[in-house]
């Protein structure tokens, strides 16, 4: 649907060819398409000025060197921008203070607050080793307070009961005595959803705060907000004095303009992002992978990072080792390396991380085939007995027409897959023999679109 | 909140309660529907309708009116291509016209809007089938499940009789939000303890068929398309309702939050593509958001607007109507 912002660079950036610095006029159409391209992934219009500026003071006189085309240096000064805008690194919560720490979190409905507070919670007793104790101010929506108290019963943590007939207020004060009887040592306290203009209700959590007097009073922000994530966010860091946000729904497919918004407006780090529906679905929030992100170069080092999570340590030295020892690369190995990425998420959510020019060329297969792909290979492998899978020469004719029964595909499937597995053997191959800088060029010719 | 009061003196002699359960009668209807409406998009019209004037003032359609016209759309969220195509058709028109005072140009602008979003005036006609099957859909936090409530509130004060199916089987207390919606509206919910949504849908259309029920909601978690198998469990509860009544689902509505920037047109699609879209849902239209994606979503993948959600109060989701949504913008 969008072009990232290298394509339509590149457009533009026809005419610089050949210049050795970027100067105010050579630039200006380059700078629509940035601004064009920020607006398209929804950041808001002041915040695209905002940086639109500071892009062009510090773009202007930038020296284009080496090779470096001058879109690419655009690009660079850009991104560089736009993260050193997002907070340079990431910051964490703060709770060094007399127990309990309080959590207050606010924000619109349907932000994601409820299950951000169950994710928080669960990421603090696990990596934190802290008591945690949840408490609902919610007493408006239905079964609020019910949601909390399964996503705690989840996170493993305490939850104190409050009931809808009670004031938010109350409930908060008695969380707080209680937390601090109990030796909880941080208090994570949900609101209900409110939209800013809502007078009484800003109110209300104003004096929530001024009651709790919170260390952390985290706004949670939808990553598929638009334009008006900037009003949103004004008026709440207007009543509220904010020392984080958390951006939620990552996982979907937005660009996540609005993060650059908020942080616009309320100057606050971004210090976690919500990413799937599960509750370890949290993840540190990194503003140049972000960056990346928003200017639709791919989230390149999410990917890897999955990559890591995805693989067992122990399978991969042991692979290591084989390819070492100069042993074949056979079907256990194909098999399982489709496990582990399937582990990471399946084909397609790695495409998501993938820059925008080849999650393109990736993309044109229908939704969702290549999932069904893999799991169809599995079932070939699942057909085989162990000699063939350590010795897949083995496998003629009759051989395959079996395996074909076994896995309930056509012959043609169990050919296909033996041809891939060739393919990826001769990788190894080079792999095992010239390391991974042979690898890579390999790579090259295989992907025209890399440059 | 401004709106909520001017809505209120506006209009004394209506139901000063917004959760009023008795529709006013029919000849105010209108009328108020139409009060109610300007007052939730308030803040629309304050944000927009104000730097409009100015504009306008003007008088004439040069560059930097067109300039500033685009920054103003796209910070409606109207995204480039529909902001192209609005200030195409009000150059050709001012041209075509000789349109010079600033009174013709706000006009000119409303008519070009008001084309593009008549196409999405079609209300939903539900006497086609009985029971007729609708599927509710939408990804987390759209407002689905409120939605559910407004809806059924609104088919009861039609004198149909509803019945809810509790398809959200993944989040935590979705189920138990129908049920507390359904006792409020006296309706009656089907649940199941766990399980997949798919069978729960099934019972309750079974049972509504025994029932001799006008209406049933499915309810269905929120899920983003980007997560491929829950598009898949999705497009199975379309299958087996089909598989419960050939004919159905009759109407398979998609929730959007009009908060959403860009990304709201891919959830059209991207849904469109697993379940069949027929029509949308706006919630959300009484904050500071002004729902200009509508006018993005009528350009690139037009789908009828079933209803717009403009307050909290359980009768404040109703037909849209594009007369009314651009009037109460450009007034």
């Amino acid at each position: 649907m969008l072009d990232n912002l290298t394509q339509r660079l590149a457009r533009v950036m026809k005419t610089l060819r050949g210049e050795a610095r970027l100067t105010e006029d050579n630039i200006a159409d380059a700078l629509r398409e940035v601004r064009l391209a920020l607006l398209e992934a929804d950041v808001a219009l002041p915040a695209v000025k905002a940086f639109i500026t500071a892009v062009k003071e510090k773009a202007v006189g930038e020296e284009v060197i080496g090779s470096l085309s001058p879109g690419q240096a655009l690009i660079g000064v850009v991104h560089r921008e736009l993260t050193a805008l997002m907070g340079e690194a990431h910051t964490g919560l703060n709770l060094a203070t007399t127990p309990p720490a309080i959590v207050l979190m606010a924000g619109l409905q349907g932000a994601g607050k409820t299950t951000t507070v169950g994710k928080l919670a669960k990421l603090l007793r696990e990596t934190q080793k802290k008591k945690v104790l949840v408490v609902s101010c919610d007493v408006y929506r239905p079964a609020a307070i019910e949601q909390l108290k399964t996503v705690a019963e989840q996170a493993g943590v305490d939850f104190f009961p409050s009931l809808p007939t009670d004031k938010p207020l109350d409930i908060a004060r008695n969380a707080v005595d209680w937390a601090k009887r109990h030796y909880h040592d941080v208090l994570l306290v949900d609101t209900a959803g409110r939209l800013s203009i809502d007078e009484a209700m800003m109110k209300e959590i104003a004096e929530l705060h001024t009651a709790l007097k919170p260390i952390e009073t985290l706004f949670v922000v939808d990553a598929m907000l638009g334009q008006d994530a900037i009003n949103t966010a004004k008026a709440f860091s207007d009543a509220l004095p904010l020392t984080g946000v958390i951006l939620t729904k990552l996982d979907g497919d937005s660009r996540g303009g609005a993060a650059l918004s908020v942080r616009h407006i309320t100057g606050k780090p971004i210090k976690f992002a919500g990413v799937g529906e599960k509750l370890g679905g949290i993840e540190p929030f990194h503003p140049e992978r972000m960056a990346s992100r928003i200017l639709g170069m791919g989230d390149v080092l999410s990917l890897i990072e999955d990559a890591r999570k995805g693989i067992d340590e122990q399978k991969a030295v042991e692979f290591a080792k084989k390819l070492k020892s100069g042993k074949g690369f056979d079907l256990n190995d194909f098999k399982d390396q489709i496990g582990q990425m399937r582990k990471m998420g399946g084909i397609t959510s790695m495409l998501d991380k993938l820059p925008a020019q080849f999650a393109q060329a990736a993309g044109q297969l229908p939704v969702g085939t290549e999932d069904k792909m893999i799991r169809r290979i599995e079932g070939i492998i699942n057909s085989m007995t162990s000699d063939e899978r350590s010795k897949p020469e083995l496998i003629k004719a009759s051989r395959k027409r079996r395996i074909a029964t076994g896995a309930g595909v056509q012959v043609q499937e169990v050919n296909r897959l033996l041809k891939q597995f060739e393919q990826t053997q001769k990788v190894m191959k080079q792999f095992s023999k010239g390391g991974i800088g042979k690898l890579m060029r390999g790579m090259k010719g295989m992907m025209p679109g890399m440059r | 909140m401004f709106g909520f009061f001017k809505k209120s003196t506006d209009k004394k002699s209506d139901s000063p309660q917004p959760d009023e359960l008795t529709p006013p009668p029919a000849t105010t209807t209108a009328l108020s529907w139409r009060e109610r409406l300007k007052a939730g998009l308030a803040r629309t019209r304050a944000q927009l309708g104000g730097k409009l004037k100015s504009i306008f003032a003007r008088g004439k359609v040069d560059d930097e009116l067109l300039e500033e016209l685009e920054t103003l759309l796209l910070t409606s969220d109207v995204g480039m291509e529909a902001t192209q195509h609005l200030l195409d058709e009000l150059k050709s028109r001012a041209k075509r016209d000789k349109i010079e005072t600033p009174e013709g140009i706000q006009k000119a602008l409303s008519d070009a809007l008001h084309t593009l979003l008549l196409p999405l005036e079609e209300p939903l006609d539900t006497s086609a089938k009985r029971p007729f099957i609708i599927m509710i859909a939408g990804v987390n936090g759209a407002g689905k499940t409120t939605s559910i409530g407004k809806l059924a509130k609104h088919f009861q004060s039609q004198g149909l009789s509803v019945l809810l199916a509790a398809g959200d089987t993944f989040r935590a207390a979705a189920r138990e939000q129908l049920q507390a919606w359904g006792e409020r509206n006296n309706v009656t919910v089907i649940s199941q303890e766990s399980g997949d949504p798919a069978a729960v849908v099934f019972d309750a259309i079974s049972a509504a068929k025994a029932r001799g029920i006008d209406i049933v909601l499915a309810d269905t978690a929120g899920r983003l398309p980007t997560q491929l198998h829950l598009m898949e469990e999705i497009a199975k509860v379309r299958r087996v309702i089909q598989k419960a009544d050939p004919t159905g689902p009759h109407e398979t509505l998609l929730v959007l939050d009009a908060n959403f920037g860009q990304n709201a047109l891919a959830q059209v699609k991207a849904f469109d593509k697993s379940i069949n879209v027929t029509g949308l849902v706006v919630t959300k239209l009484d904050g500071t958001a002004k729902g200009g994606v509508i006018a993005a979503i009528a350009r690139q993948c037009p789908k009828p607007i079933r209803f717009i959600g403009i307050g909290e109060g359980i009768d404040d989701l109703r037909p849209f109507n594009a007369r009314d949504f651009v009037d109460a913008i450009f007034e």
